[in-house]
Formats: C-alpha cells, sequence, structure tokens
C-alpha cells in the first residue's frame, strides 16, 4: 500500500496488518505523505504530529509481529477534529483564545479510539468553537471543498468531511450542534452520523451549546462510519447525560435490506428554497429506496418552519453561557498589560474571539437578559418541544425519515460571509434533528451538473442508529450498482 | 435602516458590557445591524401558541431518561481528579499553586 491508504477499508487496514502484508508504521508513512502533498490545498489539518502517529502505528506492530489478536481499529488512520482533546496535543477550537494550548486530558471518544487501535495523525481545522456552516470561521482559514477548491467543505467540521473527502485519513471524528456533521458530508460527498443525544460521550468536547453538542464519525462508507460509531458509542461515567443503554453492534444487521421498512417524506423539506438540482437527486434516491423494497410514505412535521429560530435562540443562549469559561486565568490567550481584572477579561475575549462568536455570544446573552428571556429563551424551549412531538408522532407512523441533508449544493467561499441570516439558512434541514436529540446520517446521493456532491440525510428515532445505518447502506449499494 | 430598531447602540453596549466583550465603534454598529437582522427573523417564534406546552431543555426529559428511577449519577465517593502541575502548565500565570490575576480590588 502507498498512496492509496485511505481508500482502503477500515476492516481491509486492520486485516493487512493483522496478516503481515503491510504494517501499521508503513500505513501511518503514507498517510503522513499524503497529508503532505493534498493539504496545502485543502487545509483540513491545524496540526499534524509525525512522531505521536509513528509512535502509535509502532506500537501497533508490536503487537502484529507477537501475533496478537488486533484491535478494531489497528492502524487505522483516524483525525480528530480540534474541539476534542487529546492530552498534550493542540485543541485550539479554531480560535486565536486557545493558541499554544494544550490540554492535560483526553476526550472520552478519542481515547475509545486511541484504545481500539486508531492512529492520529492530526487535528482538523473548523468553524471557531463550531460556530459556522462553512468553515469560513475558523481564525486560522477556510477549509477549501475537495470537489471544487473555490467551495466552503460547510461546516463546522469542514475540515474532518474534507480530510475523509480527499482521501487523507480513512475516518474522522466531528461534532454536530446544528448541522455541522451531517452538512459538511452532504458539501463533501462523504457519510456522516450524527448520533443519538447521550450516545456518544461529550467529556473532552470543548462545550458549545451542552444540551444539543454531539460527537460523531465521518467516513468514505456506511460500514466504516458504522464501525467507528459503535467504538466511540456508551455510557461513560464523566457525562451525566451520557445513556447507560447497551451499544449494539451497527455494523451487523448493514446488509440486511430495507424490504418493508417504513420510510417518511417530510413534505417541510421539499419547500420554497430547495435547490432544484438536490430536489431532483433526493427524489432519486428515494425511488432507489423504494425500489430496494420499503414503503414511501408522505407525513408531516408541521413545526418544521420554527426550527431555525428556536435553534438559534437556544444554541446562542447556552453558548453565551459555555464560553464564558475563556476568561483568561486558566489556560490560553491573556491580554498582556491589563490593570485590572475586569480590563484582563474584556481585552482577552477581544482579542481572542472571533466576529461569529461574539455575534452569538451577544445575541444569547440578549435572549437570557431581563425583559427578553420570556419572549425568546422561554419560547424557544417550547417551540422545542413542540418540534420533538412532531418527530416521536412521525415515528409511531414510519421507521425512518429521509430529506435532503442541505437546501443546496456547497457554496462558494466569500458567498454568504456577510450574511449571517443567509448562512444560518444553510441548516435548515439538520437543526430539526438537533433539538429533537434524534439520531441521523448524511450519505451521498448523487452530485450536481457541476459535480458537486448532494447528501441525503437519513432521521431515526432515538437510539434507532441501527436503522438508519442499513436505510444509508442500501442507499449506497443501489447507487453503486 | 428601518425606524423601528429592535436593539438599540444602548442595548448592544449593555449586552457587550454583560458578556465582558469589548467592541470597537465599528464592531458596535455592525453587530447592532446583525442583531436586528436575526431577531427579525426570530420574531416568527410568537406565531405558534404554546400557552399549554411545557418548556424543553434538553432531550432525556423527553425519554423520560434522568429521573429518580434511571438516575445515571455516579456514586458520591472521591475518585483522582487532573494533575494538578499538568493543569497549571496550561496558565497564563500562575505560582504553580494559585493561578494569578491583575488586582480585583482597588485600594
Amino acid at each position: 500500500m502507498t498512496a492509496t491508504v485511505a481508500a482502503e477499508s477500515i476492516s481491509a487496514i486492520r486485516n493487512s496488518i493483522a496478516n503481515g502484508e503491510t504494517t501499521a508504521t508503513a500505513v501511518a508513512e503514507s498517510t503522513l505523505a499524503r497529508i503532505a502533498e493534498t493539504d496545502p490545498r485543502i487545509h483540513a489539518f491545524l496540526s499534524v504530529d509525525r512522531d505521536y502517529a509513528l509512535a502509535q502505528a509502532a506500537r501497533i506492530d508490536q503487537s502484529a509481529v507477537r501475533r496478537e489478536t488486533l484491535p478494531p481499529l489497528a492502524g487505522v488512520p483516524i483525525a480528530i477534529k480540534d474541539v476534542l482533546t487529546l492530552e498534550g496535543m493542540p485543541a485550539t477550537a479554531g480560535s486565536k483564545i486557545l493558541e499554544g494550548y494544550r490540554p492535560p486530558y483526553t476526550a472520552t471518544a478519542v481515547r475509545k479510539l486511541a484504545e481500539a487501535g486508531a492512529v492520529f495523525p492530526g487535528k482538523l481545522n473548523c468553524d471557531e468553537f463550531a460556530m459556522g456552516s462553512s468553515n469560513e470561521n475558523s481564525a486560522y482559514g477556510p477549509v477549501h471543498n475537495p470537489h471544487a477548491l473555490d467551495r466552503v467543505p460547510g461546516g463546522s467540521s469542514g475540515g474532518s468531511a474534507a480530510a475523509v473527502a480527499a482521501g487523507m485519513v480513512v475516518a474522522t471524528l466531528g461534532t454536530d450542534t446544528g448541522g455541522s456533521i451531517r452538512q459538511p458530508a452532504s458539501f463533501c460527498g462523504v457519510v456522516g452520523v450524527l448520533p443519538t443525544y447521550g450516545r456518544v460521550s461529550r467529556y473532552g468536547l470543548i462545550a458549545f451549546a451542552s444540551s444539543l453538542d454531539r460527537i460523531g464519525p465521518f467516513a468514505a462508507t456506511v460500514r466504516d462510519a458504522a464501525t467507528v460509531l459503535g467504538v466511540i458509542a456508551g455510557h461513560d461515567p464523566m457525562d451525566a447525560t451520557s445513556s447507560p443503554l447497551p451499544v449494539p453492534d451497527y455494523t451487523a444487521d448493514l446488509d440486511k435490506g430495507i424490504r418493508g421498512m417504513r420510510i417518511g417524506v417530510p413534505a417541510e423539506y421539499f419547500a420554497d428554497g430547495l435547490d432544484s438540482e438536490v430536489r431532483t437527486a433526493i427524489e432519486a434516491g428515494i425511488e432507489q429506496l423504494r425500489a430496494a423494497g420499503a414503503e414511501i410514505r408522505p407525513i408531516s412535521l408541521p413545526h418544521t418552519r420554527y426550527a431555525i429560530p428556536t435553534y438559534y435562540v437556544i444554541a446562542t443562549a447556552e453558548a453565551s453561557s459555555n464560553l464564558a469559561r475563556f476568561d483568561g486565568v486558566r489556560y490560553g490567550l491573556r491580554a498582556p498589560q491589563s490593570d485590572t481584572l475586569a480590563t484582563m477579561y474584556r481585552r482577552t475575549r477581544d482579542l481572542g474571539f472571533g466576529a461569529e462568536v461574539k455575534r452569538r455570544i451577544l445575541l444569547g446573552t440578549y435572549v437570557l437578559s431581563h425583559g427578553y428571556y420570556d419572549a425568546f429563551y422561554r419560547k424557544a424551549q417550547q417551540v422545542r418541544r413542540l418540534l420533538t412531538e412532531d418527530f416521536l408522532a412521525a415515528f409511531r407512523e414510519v421507521d425512518a425519515i429521509v430529506t435532503p441533508t442541505a437546501p443546496t449544493p456547497a457554496f462558494r467561499i466569500g458567498e454568504k460571509s456577510d450574511d449571517p441570516v443567509a448562512m444560518y439558512l444553510a441548516d435548515i434541514y439538520t437543526v430539526t434533528a438537533s433539538l429533537a436529540g434524534i439520531c441521523g446520517v448524511s450519505v451521498p446521493c448523487g452530485k450536481s451538473r457541476e459535480g458537486l456532491p448532494i447528501g441525503m440525510q437519513i432521521l431515526g428515532k432515538h437510539f434507532d442508529e441501527a436503522i438508519i445505518l442499513r436505510v444509508g447502506q442500501a442507499l449506497e449499494q443501489a447507487l453503486r450498482d | 435602516m428601518p425606524e423601528m430598531e429592535r436593539v438599540s447602540l444602548e442595548e448592544v453596549r449593555r449586552v457587550a458590557e454583560l458578556g465582558y466583550l469589548e467592541l470597537s465603534a465599528e464592531e458596535e454598529t455592525r453587530m447592532r445591524r446583525d442583531l436586528n437582522a436575526i431577531l427579525d427573523y426570530v420574531a416568527q417564534l410568537s406565531e405558534p401558541d404554546t400557552a399549554s406546552v411545557e418548556p424543553m431543555a434538553q432531550v432525556s426529559e423527553v425519554l423520560g431518561m434522568g429521573d429518580e428511577s434511571t438516575s445515571i449519577l455516579r456514586d458520591d465517593v472521591p475518585g483522582l481528579c487532573l494533575d494538578r502541575d499538568r493543569v497549571m502548565a496550561s496558565a497564563p500565570d500562575t505560582d504553580s499553586v494559585f493561578f494569578k490575576v491583575p488586582k480585583v480590588i482597588e485600594r
């Protein structure tokens, strides 16, 4: 294996290391070479640590030489979004305020990957504190979409999607608060999974909006994404919202097909604002699911139109509270030469935060402030319940719901960066599942005439990841044949 | 700019002060414009009737998790915490035991 390592599946890499056809060191070397060759055009990585990756690979090779049973991700190159901590490695969250910070602990999801034998070549670019839909809010510069370098990769996990799409790594971890895994997966033509809230521990995730934040995998195929999800899922005493439900083998039933499965198509996701090429591609994908034996049912999710305003009130309110910790006292940036503590706080946050982060802190503080709390924050929490009940009612009638992941293919860098409302509408089909806590996956579903990827979003009820992955697998198979 | 602005310049300044943000004059103007545009969009939240709807803070309450019977809290016993030296290594200013900050009270 040489420069094509990332085109291999997880099981192919693990097995060829186990049977001595290659070594984890060779895989890591070829991954690092591929990153060095490709990433100057993409800018998916914020940091690459060659020594760290090679040391991990060497430990796998020692196991392989001793003929030990290798763990499920042995030698598989996986990169991590820079909002997740890995002890001793940078964790900027795409922000200047955390430049140079080296966290003293490792996120649970990252630790589980390491224990499963994954090799970490580096940390991935993202919108600052995961706030954005295009990766243009990274303080370290944008990521370029591998399918068209003048286009955004989506956001906020733009680096995570682009690194897989460009074949630099086999899988990545991203995070999704309002669409930040699914939308970039759609824009970059890869698979991205939003696990049910509570399925994957958030310990070690630099918080944006804690009732919405989730960690999930990106990969080139549904099977590889399912494999990584199975590794990172499960209860963690370090996250009180993590679920004690057992984790099934997400790959076991992937090929069982979808004959007789009831799949809902919500009218509200095919209304005004949906790009005609995206509509055509998704409708063709739905026909493939019907041909594979699914029963397609029209459904309604009547409160969908209120999802974006609900999301931007709740997410910014939580962010304004979470980001209070960045004060220059315990870690990260501190503005020099401040006379008083209050001045130090303000100057540190002025130097450290970018425009979108400031905008969201201001909005979140406003909607929580005296006189506006009931009209905005309390109201949004009430509508959140209505949106959730829409889904709970729908899932009494159907097993899964399919929609476009995003209203358009990837837009141009700079196209929406001066219009926050237009940018927020890029998340119009993804924020609903975020608010309701249900699971979802974006699976490639054709391309536009210009060759830009289009993603189908498959939504399932809480803890029904196995079902949506099965639908995703059926779509992937149908489009491959 | 329309005459009916939801957020005045004074309110932008007040909210910035609450959030410990320092804004330049240029930023104040831009943030006011953006907040008004966003809040105009958010205003449609007033449409649905929610008189009898309880607020929902997070999903576990809908799933019936997190109450007394399904508590997933840890046992209340001491455990290992992060090593002080490694934590203090990240601090901008420390005597290795405490975080040091500029003066808080004028004497």
